[in-house]
């Protein structure tokens, strides 16, 4: 069992919308990251997914707000830290995050190598230029990007390269936490294979200690990540080993997302696909017992009274139901 | 309603079809040129294809070869450089506005993103509306109106009470991409060309477009024409695939044939870059 590099207890944090009302996209949400391992997050849009990323980078600008709960990174608490201390001391340098749309994230009118000496003046101001360029060449070259990219403008990138520069930049401090937000969802396949396997790369050559991978495609969480975590209206509703919870899911929301993967593979066509129905409960206010209730096909009247605990089974798996193990296995016909 | 979202099986193709559909679009020797000289990009470069009806074809390959411009020349947006465009056995003519808009009744689109597909300052009743009024109902009485808008909600599980008197940003993605859906319900076209209708919704309202899309072919006998990058959802829902690469149609077939036995060494590629379940990535 390696260190825990990322561990998150009890986090909180809220959106207030300009009509004063409290909107609470991370709710309670605890977890633990080892040294050298992912974790994927997969969820609906709008599950919360996104809004975990930024709490756990302590980007807290209104309206996203910190509630309680803590975030220790490698045994440093920086929950508390005011957003400005965060930017200057942690991101980059201990977290770092990729955004979804990366294209947007770079300024048009800068070359690359200004945004690789922003990042790096940021931490360490008396470092020279001309060690800067050397440090990201070379970084570059490891991580099979051509080192002119650094003289380009980002017009000159094509999507795919785009996203893996921004890798490279947001990463060039070696952080022990990456966090990726849905980073290949804008890219065909061929380019979404370059960016993955660039992010597998990092995460060999130890210049990311771990990951948090978040996305909504499932056959690639499996690919890619140790564990997976399944989040549903702010909250995990289950938690375990990729192949645990892509061949055997608990938790009835997990089963049904598991049962949307359509890959090219034989027997594909014969899958009858299903949505589940319904939508995710409005988290203004959220329904007081299980959230996932109003949705769920194998309902008791149980469900809706009691809130439910995030239950432990036997090893790492956590799923948050009423329903034990062998009932929810027995009512999926699984033996 | 978990059994709502039940496919059809009667709606599964066959290998062998035994019955020889009519040919309701076909192309020989479709071209795009963007600039010229030594600028000059052949985008869409001598294709032929023809798509009978009630077929649901996919078109897939990665960004850059030419799916979006084929499907912008099919529609009639983007001038077609070379080749004829044939439509219901005659040779496409759309000089002129009004023959243009007689060829849109015939066939129209979905968008990769529905945010940016709705006009912001018109209510959804409007948009509805419009197409009521461009299949020629500009003259029925309100109420029947309202009765063919509400099915057509129906039809893709929204509810016509809830979306009355909003605007299009009000609904989520998926609520977007499905009243896209219900409007080709109520314009009832040939031919649908669905231009990456599932990239930019999560994985979960993906399978109820699907769904959705499955259920007009079925009920309709509508032509669909998919574009993707993602071979796994090509596969799922067509009959026919079309592997396209830098503009040129590199591969064709059932969908069975092409996904499990490819030859092209470009469609062996696609497939060994979408990730698996059973085999390593």
């Amino acid at each position: 069992m390696g260190k825990t590099l990322l561990e998150v207890k009890g986090l909180t944090t809220k959106y207030i919308t300009r009509f004063h009302e409290n909107v609470y996209a991370v709710d309670n949400v605890s977890f633990a990251v080892e040294e050298g391992k992912s974790l994927g997050i997969a969820g609906e849009s709008g599950c919360g997914k996104s809004t975990l990323a930024l709490s756990l980078m302590g980007y807290y600008f209104p309206p996203l707000h910190y509630m309680s709960g803590d975030i220790l990174i490698d045994g440093r608490n920086i929950s508390g830290m005011a957003p400005d201390d965060v930017r200057l001391h942690i991101l980059g340098a201990e977290i770092a995050y990729i955004p979804q749309a990366a294209m947007n994230a770079l300024n048009p009118t800068q070359k690359i190598i200004r945004f690789i000496e922003d990042v790096i003046l940021a931490h360490d101001p008396k470092m020279g230029k001309k060690d800067i360029y050397d440090l990201a060449r070379k970084r570059f070259e490891i991580l099979n990007l051509p080192a002119d990219v650094l003289q380009k403008h980002a017009v000159e990138l094509s999507g795919g390269m785009k996203q893996r520069t921004v890798i490279a930049i947001s990463t060039i401090l070696s952080p022990k936490v990456l966090i990726a937000d849905e980073p290949s969802s804008a890219l065909d396949v061929s380019s979404q294979r370059v960016v993955i396997k660039m992010l597998r790369d990092l995460m060999e050559m130890g210049y990311i200690k771990c990951m948090i991978f978040i996305t909504h495609e499932l056959p690639l969480l499996y690919n890619v990540t140790d564990d997976i975590a399944v989040m549903y209206a702010g909250q995990f509703v289950e938690k375990g080993t990729a192949k645990e919870m892509v061949f055997d899911p608990l938790h009835p929301y997990s089963k049904g997302l598991m049962e949307s993967i359509i890959v090219p593979e034989s027997g594909t066509r014969d899958i009858k696909l299903s949505a589940i129905p319904g939508t995710p409960p409005n988290l203004k206010n959220p329904p007081s017992g299980c959230r996932f209730a109003e949705r769920c096909r194998y309902v008791t009247p149980m469900c809706a009274a009691s809130s439910v605990r995030f239950l432990d089974v036997a090893g790492e798996r956590n799923y948050r139901c009423i329903l034990p193990e062998e009932k929810l296995r027995e009512v999926y016909g699984r033996a | 309603m978990h059994e709502g979202s039940n496919r059809p099986t009667d709606n599964r193709p066959t290998e062998n079809c035994p019955t020889e559909k009519r040919v309701c679009l076909s192309g020989t020797g479709v071209t795009k040129v963007f600039g010229a000289g030594s600028r000059k990009t052949v985008a869409v470069d001598h294709v032929d294809f023809s798509f009978n009806e009630g077929e649901m074809i996919s078109i897939v390959g990665e960004s850059g070869s030419g799916k979006t411009t084929l499907v912008k020349m099919l529609l009639g947006l983007t001038s077609v450089t070379d080749g004829d465009l044939y439509f219901m056995g005659k040779k496409r003519d759309i000089r002129t506005r009004r023959r243009k808009k007689a060829y849109w009744k015939g066939i129209q689109a979905i968008f990769q993103d529905p945010f940016s597909a709705y006009n912001i300052f018109k209510k959804i009743d409007s948009v509805l509306l419009d197409c009521v009024h461009m299949r020629g109902g500009r003259h029925l009485p309100h109420e029947e109106k309202i009765r063919m808008i509400s099915e057509a909600c129906g039809f893709v599980n929204l509810k016509y009470e809830e979306l009355t008197n909003k605007y299009p940003f009000e609904l989520s993605g998926g609520q977007m991409q499905r009243l896209m859906i219900a409007r080709i319900f109520l314009l009832r076209p040939k031919i649908l060309l669905a231009d990456e209708p599932t990239s930019m919704i999560d994985a979960c309202s993906r399978a109820t477009i699907l769904d959705m899309l499955m259920k007009l072919r079925a009920e309709e006998g509508m032509t669909i024409v998919f574009i993707t990058h993602d071979l796994g959802l090509a596969y799922y829902v067509s009959d026919r695939l079309m592997i396209m690469e830098k503009g040129v149609i590199v591969e064709q077939g059932a969908a069975d044939e092409v996904i499990l036995n490819p030859q092209h060494p470009y469609t062996k590629q696609l497939l060994s870059d979408v990730p698996k379940l059973t085999e390593p990535w």
